[in-house]
């Protein structure tokens, strides 16, 4: 595995393919928790923690476990009790060795099951890179960039509702729909980077 | 004789608060990710709808047959595992029926399993009401979810290629705007639709007045 290939995947998760902006992918936590930096920030890092190493299980248990017993169908039903039961299990264990981390992140852990950028990055991870060299590294990897893609939109989002608390904005508009609206924005601001390749 | 009424109008409202009054996509917000994701063309839009209906009625109708059965502590990993598995009967049956449509869209069919709708109705509704209230629930949060997805597909398809379902609406000399079928499009157009909403009930929270 090259360098430039590390690049060209860290280009592609963050800018080009953004989780949110163009693939639409944990839409649910993105509006619901982006309402003020730090709990984006607290989102933002439970996320990529998650994802990376939910990419790194899901892959293995793909490769080793299901590929050979050749119950590929199941794959949806395993991958979706691994994540939870993961979930659960970092809860438990930050709890116990890290109380100051769990407790900032603590809301937001149980929440990331049902996150489906978390499951959305084991499935494109398992098409992309199934029969591929490094297979391992580069899931891994695209879960980790995946969630940096992540966190950078949710960064972005909560800056500018920060602000938009003390504009002036019709009264239809206001909740959701100027959130949406100011995604679709930024969104096309995203889609500059499209066609970028390395 | 009264009684019997009442609950018969319970069961026409348990229908009906799916289609507008408790909208899945537009007043509870939820579901948001497959709705963007694949309503730039109408006919995905109803693919995703027929999956979505399909998953949502068998697993509200088994969640409700089974909810004396499980235990109180662990029954999010149960509803998961039930609509798991219902998620890959429907990505299977569509794999064989419509394999083009299945191909463009696979991910976000098995995304439907973390979809919030399905695990909320579970938990809210059919985990705690009888087979044919959950069915009902099911019905009109189905036709509820299919119709957002419906309203958001066309506008985008329309606007975007001048066709519906395939068929030329606008002359091809006109030029669509190509941007609402790309990513900033879905969420502009969730976003005015949202306000559309809004403005309707803040209307007629003044009528009432």
């Amino acid at each position: 595995m090259t360098l430039g290939q590390i690049i060209a995947l860290f280009m592609g998760s963050v800018f080009v393919q953004n989780f949110i902006f163009s693939r639409f992918l944990g839409l649910c936590p993105y509006v619901g928790v982006s309402k003020d930096t730090p709990s984006a920030m607290g989102m933002g890092f439970a996320v990529v923690f998650v994802m990376t190493t939910a990419s790194a299980v899901t892959w293995i248990l793909y490769r080793y476990i299901l590929i050979p017993f050749d119950l590929t169908y199941l794959k949806i039903v395993a991958f979706i009790l691994v994540i939870a039961s993961f979930v659960q299990f970092v809860e438990m264990f930050l709890k116990k060795t890290f109380p100051a981390l769990h407790r900032s992140l603590g809301i937001y852990l149980p929440l990331i099951t049902t996150n489906c950028a978390v499951l959305g990055v084991a499935f494109l991870n398992i098409t992309q890179f199934e029969s591929e060299s490094y297979g391992f590294a580069k899931s891994t990897l695209q879960g980790f960039f995946a969630g940096i893609g992540f966190m950078l939109a949710m960064l972005i989002m909560s800056g500018i509702r920060e602000k938009l608390e003390y504009a002036e904005i019709p009264e239809s508009m206001k909740g959701l729909a100027i959130v949406f609206v100011t995604a679709g924005l930024i969104s096309i601001a995203f889609l500059g980077f499209s066609g970028f390749k390395l | 004789m009264e009684r019997e009424e009442k609950s018969n109008t319970g069961y026409l409202k348990e229908l009906t608060k799916g289609f507008i009054r408790e909208n899945p996509i537009f007043v509870l917000c939820l579901g948001l990710c497959p709705t963007l994701a694949v309503s730039n063309l109408v006919e995905n839009a109803f693919g995703m709808g027929i999956a979505f209906f399909f998953v949502l009625l068998c697993s509200n109708i088994t969640i409700s047959l089974v909810q004396k059965l499980i235990p109180d502590e662990v029954r999010i990993p149960c509803f998961i595992v039930i609509i798991a598995s219902f998620v890959t009967v429907a990505s299977l049956l569509m794999q064989w029926f419509i394999p083009d449509v299945y191909a463009r869209m696979s991910l976000y069919i098995n995304l439907i399993v973390v979809n919030c709708i399905i695990l909320g109705r579970a938990e809210a509704f059919a985990s705690k009401n009888n087979v044919f209230r959950s069915m009902l629930d099911a019905i009109g949060m189905g036709i509820g979810f299919t119709a957002g997805l419906f309203i958001i597909s066309a506008i985008r398809e329309v606007t975007g290629f001048g066709t519906f379902l395939g068929f030329r609406l606008i002359p091809e000399n006109i030029k669509p705007i190509t941007i609402m079928i790309l990513a900033p499009g879905a969420f502009f157009t969730i976003g005015f639709l949202m306000a559309l909403f809004n403005l309707i009930r803040i209307k007629k929270g003044k009528v009432s007045k």
